[in-house]
């Protein structure tokens, strides 16, 4: 009885997961054809829910490329792929304490903040580096112009709000 | 000590600023793609419901046929309605008479026009409308005489040559958006004879400048009518433009003279060219193709017959029309209505569906052809059309428009179709951008891109995502308020046991169904309803925080619904009713109207009620109705909102 609910509740939670997929998948489909351009994939599956790093995506994507990689990815492939990760929950987001934590590991002064300049060094330089879009994209919001510096417990409650 | 622990101390602090740094940007990651898919969304949105209003404006194309074979009486009494239901005719004479009757005011300080038009009358417009002025009624309608007169040498599609040397420039929709074209001309030059331009269409509504680029483009046009191509898009078409705001920009504007413009306009439009052919090679048209669009019938048809979308050839009654020819220039349709034109005033049905294809067709990615059912007319035409099409009149390459798109342009069909799009910011700040694109035989196109950026829009992405969003979802909330009836009577029929609560997908579902919209609901779930802890929605949270300002109390929602819902619609019925523009019909055209309105639509009021209705919206107590007042005064409030006023709608 038990374990019959229980399919019946995995049943549906696929079903679930797999209306959300493909309402992401689409949103993406822009010839309507059930095709994303591969550079969409990440922005595709982090919508989702998920923090896979460059590194794991990259993963993802050899999973679900063709065999001879076209550039494109199919729904059809996409799609058990990443009902697996979301059933697994893979890939979790960052708590927020986590993520403070982090930026006081590169503040070890504890000053509460960091320059512009350092930011930028740890964010290009080390890890998975930033492009010079991203890079410039996130001073955008995090710099306070006067101080030229990020206050990172400030920005990291006003993107946490903003969230929500 | 010693060198062994120093160094791996190092290492250990590089490992975790390593790792550090690895969270910090994961984070980062995943935030800076949520937004963007926000973005995407808010966008989603923008255009279901964008086509979805196109598509009501086509089915009310269908009305208006219904009306002339049911409205007989009214029609046979005011044949000053059937004229303009069927278009009129301007004859020049009437241009002598009405320019000798303004007067262009010594007091008048706005730019002044010379004609025979030269590049420093280009030049003197940017800079009046660049302060904002407004140029006087008696040159615009120069301007519009002479530019009809020029238009109507002009073949359906111009021919043009390129050389390595001489690109043309190929620019998309800029629906009124004045600083979007300022911004062309000033990246990419004036036009002149080294420096050609293609304008494909839409030029007019939405935006605030309609007037100001039309006559930026005319005026171009007649000093460089063999380098500057204007190419009509479906907006460029009198109904169209009553409904999305140029009609009411023109009549803001010209408060003496608004109708004369108007009725000139309407010609002028119909002498625009269907298209434009690039070194044989690339053929640029508005919407798009569809299977059976056949370019030698497109060349050699009467393109000024076809005066408007709303207006498709009335179907005659061969045997009683060649009977009852016999007064001069005048027939008879089928149930005895007299049109003022013969039968050759109009196209035929073939020809007027190759000039909407043309028009309002879009490109996909699924093969073949098929009806374009979210915008109401016109196909959705597949690679394999393309390519069939391309290769029929020994083509390479479609480029076309009237889709906005979030980076200004779009390649699709493996390269042979390219979409442009030059408003950039279309729906709402930070939208989506602008885009131009230059051509020259033998090289691929060059794509320039921008955005048009007011100092609030120096934002970071995250502020700019929220403006997008709110204003789409505010867009969507006055729609589902205005379906309100019917979504509660979906949700409650799924709801057996009478909760108040459905599962996601049901939800999704209903909202689907009723409001025809195809949108990823389960992710716009959070910003629309309410979800308890076990994922479940609370249906009716919607409607807490916004409501539909009833004008009269004791009128039914259902009532107001409707009204809201079609308030466009009406609009444009009211217009058109409303022949000398004067802003007034009386309670009879306006019973009579509703009722014909009802029937077709299978909307279910109580005659009664209406009846009330109106009688307390005659605020003159003559008779008459003012119609702008009757449908401002149903507006949607929203509670948490600073501005009360519903000012989304799509003028």
């Amino acid at each position: 009885m038990a374990d019959d609910r229980s399919r019946e509740g995995t049943e549906t939670a696929v079903a679930e997961f797999h209306k959300k997929i493909k309402e992401a998948f689409e949103v993406f489909d822009h010839e309507s054809n059930n095709t994303v351009d591969v550079r969409e994939i990440g922005t595709i599956i982090r919508s989702l829910g998920c923090c896979p790093s460059e590194g794991e995506l990259h993963d993802l994507i050899a999973e679900v490329e063709e065999e001879e990689p076209t550039g494109y990815i199919r729904f059809e492939k996409f799609l058990p792929v990443m009902t697996e990760v979301l059933l697994e929950r893979r890939y979790r987001p960052i708590p927020e304490d986590i993520l403070l934590r982090a930026f006081e590991v590169l503040d070890p002064a504890k000053h509460g903040f960091l320059s512009k300049e350092e930011l930028i060094k740890y964010m290009t330089e080390e890890g998975e580096p930033f492009s010079q879009e991203e890079m410039e994209e996130m001073l955008s919001a995090a710099i306070d112009p006067e101080s030229n510096s990020v206050h990172y417990k400030d920005y990291i409650t006003m993107m946490v709000i903003d969230e929500n | 000590m010693g060198c062994g622990t120093s160094s791996s101390v190092k290492d250990k602090k590089s490992e975790t600023a390593l790792k550090a740094a690895l969270v910090i940007q994961n984070w980062y990651r995943g935030r800076s793609a949520q937004l963007k898919t926000r973005q995407r969304y808010a966008l989603t949105i923008f255009q279901s419901i964008e086509y979805a209003d196109e598509q009501g404006q086509l089915q009310l194309s269908n009305f208006f046929s219904f009306m002339l074979e049911n409205y007989t009486r009214v029609l046979e009494e005011d044949s000053e309605l059937v004229t303009h239901l069927l278009g009129s005719n301007i004859q020049d004479k009437d241009r002598r008479d009405y320019l000798g009757l303004i007067d262009v005011p010594d007091s008048y300080c706005g730019p002044r026009l010379q004609f025979p038009l030269t590049f420093t009358d280009i030049d003197l417009l940017i800079e009046a409308f660049k302060q904002q002025q407004i140029l006087h009624a008696y040159y615009v309608l120069e301007v519009l005489f002479e530019t009809k007169k020029l238009l109507q040498r002009m073949p359906n599609f111009t021919h043009t040559k390129t050389s390595p040397s001489k690109e043309i420039t190929i620019c998309g929709d800029l629906h009124g958006k004045l600083d979007d074209l300022f911004l062309i001309y000033s990246k990419n030059g004036l036009p002149s004879v080294s420096n050609p331009y293609v304008f494909n269409g839409d030029f007019v509504d939405r935006g605030k400048n309609s007037m100001e680029i039309l006559m930026i483009l005319f005026v171009s046009f007649l000093v460089y009518p063999n380098d500057l191509h204007l190419n009509r898009g479906n907006h460029e078409d009198f109904m169209m433009n009553k409904r999305y705001g140029f009609t009411k920009e023109v009549l803001n504007k010209y408060k003496l003279h608004g109708k004369k413009i108007l009725q000139i306009l309407e010609d002028v439009y119909t002498w625009l060219p269907i298209g434009t052919i690039i070194d044989n090679e690339i053929l640029v048209v508005h919407g798009g193709i569809s299977e059976s669009t056949d370019l030698n019938l497109l060349h050699r048809i009467e393109r000024n017959k076809f005066k408007s979308v709303l207006m498709p050839p009335v179907p005659i009654d061969g045997d009683r029309a060649t009977e009852k020819e016999n007064k001069v220039g005048t027939t008879s349709t089928a149930r005895g209505i007299r049109t003022n034109g013969s039968l050759s005033e109009q196209l035929t049905k073939h020809e007027w569906d190759q000039v909407i294809d043309i028009l309002w067709s879009d490109p996909r990615g699924k093969r073949g052809c098929y009806p374009n059912t979210s915008r109401g007319g016109g196909c959705y035409f597949g690679p394999d059309i393309t390519s069939r099409i391309l290769n029929k009149y020994r083509l390479k390459m479609l480029i076309r428009s009237h889709e906005c798109k979030p980076e200004g342009y779009e390649i699709c069909h493996d390269g042979k179709v390219i979409t442009v799009f030059s408003a950039s910011n279309y729906y709402e700040e930070g939208s989506n951008r602008g885009a131009y694109i230059r051509v020259s035989s033998g090289t691929p196109p060059r794509f320039f891109q921008y955005q048009m950026t007011s100092a609030t829009c120096l934002r970071p992405l995250y502020q700019r995502v929220n403006a997008v969003e709110s204003s789409a979802i505010r867009m969507l909330k006055e729609r589902m308020i205005s379906r309100k009836t019917d979504l509660i009577r979906a949700f409650q029929l799924q709801d057996c046991s009478k909760s108040g609560k459905l599962s996601v997908g049901q939800w999704a579902f209903s909202m689907e169904n009723v409001l025809g919209l195809s949108l990823p609901w389960r992710s716009l779930s959070s910003r629309l309803v309410t979800t308890d802890k076990d994922g479940n929605i609370d249906y009716m949270s919607s409607f807490q925080d916004i409501h539909i300002q009833k004008p009269v109390k004791e009128v039914q929602p259902t009532l107001i619904e409707t009204v809201y819902r079609y308030r466009s619609d009406l609009q444009i019925i009211f217009n058109v009713i409303d022949s000398d523009h004067s802003g007034l019909i009386s309670m009879e055209e306006f019973r009579s109207m509703w009722k014909l309105f009802t029937s077709y639509y299978s909307v279910c009021i109580d005659d009664s009620q209406l009846d009330e209705l109106a009688e307390r919206m005659d605020l003159n107590k003559d008779g008459s109705i003012d119609f702008n007042e009757f449908l401002k005064a149903f507006y949607v409030v929203h509670k948490f909102d600073k501005l009360n006023k519903s000012d989304t709608t799509v003028a």
